[in-house]
């Protein structure tokens, strides 16, 4: 029967330890549950797993649905778009359509993570063992959210957050509130900053602060129009001035909160709240492949740590494995199920790699990773964990077998062509431009439409100019128009947003619609 | 390691998502209640006892964000590749769809146009029901209790709201709780005044070394102390308190019947019927806060009358000539047979847009008057046209005068003024 199940921390003579299983049953108590953390605990200390201290709170799936359909924040703000998400999970659910997301963790410490009541006890201890030591690991290690989020006060801002939005529904109506929210929510993904570190946030900080930005930021807006418009003066004068801003903003709602003329102070308030938000959701999206790779990597080795401890039994490492292999079941491309690269797959795999690599490198290995074939395999999948994101990740270490393994292809779509074009296959031609494609897949700024504030006609109208900046002249969605009114909402004035490719607007968007403009209807 | 905070949260609310769900249902009112609207017209009136599942097309309710379109050159990597080499083509399938153009992205305005499903309660489905009918909160509250229940005594509790306690009994238990703790003591205060008694009366020792003095104080202070220890015995503590209780009972179930009376003579269009159809529905749901057991008899007429099932009443036409009265005896005849007032609760609905044969009216107003009325709980009439009123509603106001306390009739126009109808039937029950 063992050897059906993979030893893969013990050494080939190592028999298994004598050790008495914690437990041969499949329903789990809350002595169980304490006493497998502590064990999972211990065999993440053997491997050197940095975590924050864990809380694991037990709850039901009605629970579970309300956890899911807010976005996995534990405290939110009441917006409609989250009872759709409720309804949409609960529908799911009933229908018996989907399983719940067996685990959800929040990125805060200490770290939360929440058990489903109706789980079995091999899957409490595969949650406990990917989300309270996996997930966090990744949490306090991975530079991402080192410089970008700040563990402790985010349940604190989260609380702020909801008082205020709900204070200013009741000063100014839900109605009002919602529209802001609504819009903000549009302009989330372009709410961050790429580059600069934000300052750490912190509810009582805000609360604060919130007070002195009320007049300051008003007084400095006031500043920026206090020219009244002047009548239209002749084109050349107004192309030939100082564009404002000087640069190109790719923050929209940073620059909206701080410019957007006609907006009140609670509603730059709420603007302020969703980007806040955006900001700290900002890392999770752009390490998934990482971080539930890192997550399943450990929930797997951990699992089997214990096995060869003697802690688990034979039924219960196959009650795990037939979940694990749910989980990082990755279906081809033509399958009906197929939708998309399998995070879990390619972030196990590539992890499950790095290790092979250390441990038994092929030449090939050697040829493709000389700095890190036959090293110390718990180094390196450390060294990978905290200081890439996906985009890297997947150019630094995504190996040719990986490739091989999941028969990874690229497929070119130009609409000049009346074919679809293979470029690339898992071959040895192929390899290089297959993972820097695949990278590029994961890359945030090639994922979504580069926009970015352009000019805004200060002394004139008061427009708002965006600037798409097409790749392979990949146009605009269709929502574009939907989203422009959005911005138009919040900026209080015309918005006019261009593509420029090379120089020249090959598309515009305006909101208002122009009358030539036919889409527009 | 002792570092895990293992919590049970099972006991904490679950419905956290309960406000998001409102405002998504406040959000969308408008698909939900011309979903309800329809739903209306395809249920019985009788059954009204479950929510309803609501469609809104995907389109309405998506959050747009930007996003690339399709178009230029769009490479994406997939898994699985089973034969192909680089430089391998594949041709587009017509009308530019297929593989390989980013995934599950419905296209908006093609077949991919999803429905967004949902279930609303029955009690939402009750909310947009009446939503415009204007009902007050109290009232619609009072209809979505779907059971009755009373309140009766059932002995005694020790919490509860300052309303309920039982003064009698709490100072009872006060009482015995002061003798209880004070008793002993007390007796021993009485022990020791009567030592106290003695020595005061007996005759003075005039050697000092024997004199009382001494002793006597010593007996004043335990006194003290003693007396001062049962003052502080409360005269009435927490503990004492004894509150009223009442437990919820199911009110006896009785027994009652609804009779609707429609004319269906060509002149009633599918409007008409849908705000008779409310109106009915009000009543039974008011019927069923009220009582165990409903009866539903159907009555349609044009020149006469015809006891029919509940499809037949709202959904067949008739053409021709309106006789009110062959409705009125129709009924005269069912109570008759079936419904003996003795045992049955009477009420009846009646609607119409008000014509009639002007020989008729005053028969009706003759059968109402000296017939039915007498039989019947309430009967409501309901004229529903924007028009001036003809034969019939001057008569029927003749009864209204007669008949204040049974009798209600109402001109309406449109659903908002089904409403103060019902009102008056509704006052005076709670009376």
């Amino acid at each position: 029967m063992s050897s059906l199940i993979d030893r893969p921390n013990a050494p080939e003579s190592e028999q298994p330890e004598a050790g008495t299983p914690i437990s041969t049953g499949s329903e789990w108590t809350f002595e169980l549950i304490q006493k497998y953390d502590e064990e999972i605990a211990q065999c993440a200390a053997e491997f050197g797993l940095d975590t924050y201290p864990n809380q694991i709170e037990v709850i039901t799936a009605e629970q579970m649905m309300d956890a899911y359909s807010s976005v996995g924040m534990p405290v939110g703000y009441h917006h409609w778009s989250f009872g759709k998400q409720f309804l949409q999970t609960s529908k799911g659910y009933q229908r018996g359509q989907m399983g719940l997301a067996y685990e959800i963790v929040i990125n805060s410490n200490p770290c939360i993570a929440y058990l489903m009541e109706e789980n079995t006890l091999p899957m409490q201890a595969l949650v406990i063992a990917h989300a309270s030591y996996g997930h966090n690991s990744f949490f306090k290690g991975n530079y991402l959210f080192r410089t970008w989020t700040d563990a402790s006060a985010i349940i604190d801002y989260l609380v702020f957050a909801r008082n205020y939005v709900s204070e200013c529904e009741e000063r100014y109506g839900v109605d009002a509130v919602e529209e802001i929210l609504d819009s903000c929510h549009a302009l989330m993904n372009y709410g961050v900053d790429r580059y600069k570190r934000p300052a750490p946030i912190s509810a009582a900080e805000e609360a604060r602060r919130q007070k002195e930005r009320e007049e300051y930021e008003q007084r400095r807006i006031n500043d920026l129009w206090r020219t009244i418009p002047k009548a239209y003066e002749d084109e050349d004068t107004v192309h030939r001035r100082p564009r404002y801003p000087a640069e190109p903003q790719e923050n929209l709602l940073y620059f909206i909160e701080k410019n957007a003329p006609l907006l009140e102070t609670w509603q730059r308030e709420l603007v302020r709240i969703v980007r806040k938000l955006a900001q700290y959701f900002y890392p999770q999206r752009q390490t998934q492949v990482m971080n539930e790779g890192w997550a399943t990597f450990w929930h797997y080795t951990l699992l089997h740590r214990m096995y060869e401890k003697g802690l688990v039994t034979d039924g219960f490492m196959l009650e795990f494995l037939q979940s694990h292999t749910a989980v990082v079941y990755q279906p081809p491309f033509n399958s009906p199920w197929y939708s998309g690269i399998n995070p879990y797959t390619l972030g196990f795999s590539i992890f499950t790699d790095l290790r092979r690599i250390c441990e038994n490198p092929t030449d090939e290995d050697r040829e493709w990773f000389p700095d890190i074939a036959g090293k110390d395999w718990l180094e390196t999948v450390h060294f990978a964990m905290r200081n890439f994101k996906d985009e890297s990740f997947i150019q630094q270490f995504l190996s040719p077998k990986v490739m091989r393994d999941l028969k990874l292809f690229a497929i070119e779509n130009d609409d000049q062509e009346d074919h679809y074009t293979v470029t690339a296959i898992h071959d040895d031609p192929g390899y290089r431009v297959l993972r820097e494609k695949l990278a590029r897949q994961y890359n945030l700024s090639y994922r979504e439409p580069n926009i970015q504030v352009w000019n805004v006609d200060v002394r004139g109208d008061r427009s708002l100019t965006l600037h798409h900046i097409p790749v392979d002249r990949v146009p605009l969605g269709q929502e574009t128009d939907e989203v422009l009114r959005h911005v138009h909402r919040l900026w209080g004035f015309d918005v006019h947003l261009e593509s420029v490719d090379e120089g020249r607007i090959v598309a515009a968007h305006h909101c208002p619609p122009r009358n030539d403009d036919a889409a527009d209807d | 390691m002792g570092m895990t905070h293992i919590v049970d949260r099972r006991l904490n609310g679950k419905n956290k998502s309960a406000v998001n769900r409102e405002r998504f249902l406040r959000r969308y009112r408008h698909h939900i209640k011309k979903a309800v609207s329809d739903a209306v017209q395809k249920r019985s009136i009788t059954d009204i006892e479950r929510g309803e599942k609501v469609s809104i097309p995907t389109r309405d309710i998506e959050e747009p964000i930007f996003h690339h379109g399709q178009g230029g050159r769009q490479e994406v990597v997939h898994p699985g590749n089973q034969e192909w080499v680089a430089g391998d083509t594949i041709p587009k399938p017509d009308g530019g769809g297929g593989q390989g153009q980013g995934q599950g992205k419905a296209s908006p305005d093609g077949e991919g146009m999803d429905e967004f499903a949902f279930q609303i309660t029955q009690e939402e489905f009750l909310d947009f029901l009446f939503d415009d009918l204007e009902l007050p909160n109290l009232v619609r509250k009072k209809l979505k209790d779907t059971e009755a229940f009373s309140y009766v005594r059932s002995g005694f509790t020790t919490q509860g709201v300052p309303a309920k306690l039982d003064v009698v009994r709490s100072l009872r238990g006060a009482h015995a709780r002061r003798l209880g703790l004070g008793g002993a003591r007390k007796k021993k205060i009485r022990g020791l005044e009567a030592q106290l008694a003695a020595l005061k009366s007996a005759p003075e020792e005039l050697d000092p070394a024997f004199s009382h003095a001494d002793q006597i104080n010593v007996l004043e202070e335990e006194i003290a102390r003693l007396k001062a220890n049962v003052r502080r015995i409360p005269f009435i503590d927490e503990i004492d308190l004894r509150y009223r209780q009442h437990v919820k009972q199911p009110k006896p179930a009785t027994s009652a019947v609804m009779f609707c009376l429609m004319d269906v003579s060509g002149s009633m269009t599918q409007m008409h019927k849908d705000i008779a159809k409310r109106f009915f529905i009000l009543l039974y749901l008011f019927l069923k806060k009220n009582y165990k057991k409903i009866d539903v008899v159907f009555i349609r007429h044009h020149t006469s009358a015809k006891e029919v099932d509940e499809e037949e009443f709202f959904y067949s036409r008739e053409t021709g000539g309106t006789i009110v009265s062959s409705a009125l005896k129709l009924m005269h005849r069912i109570i008759d047979a079936r419904y003996s007032p003795a045992e049955w609760n009477i009420y009846a609905a009646q609607a119409s847009d008000g014509d009639n044969w002007n020989d008729d009216s005053p028969v009706c107003s003759k059968l109402l008057s000296e017939r039915i009325l007498p039989l019947v709980q309430y009967y409501s009439y309901i004229e529903i046209t924007p028009q001036d009123h003809q034969m019939l509603w001057y008569e029927y106001e003749k009864i209204l005068a007669q008949f204040p306390q049974s009798f209600a009739m109402q001109q309406i126009a449109d659903p908002a003024d089904i409403y103060p109808v019902f009102r008056q039937l509704f006052e005076r029950k709670a009376a």
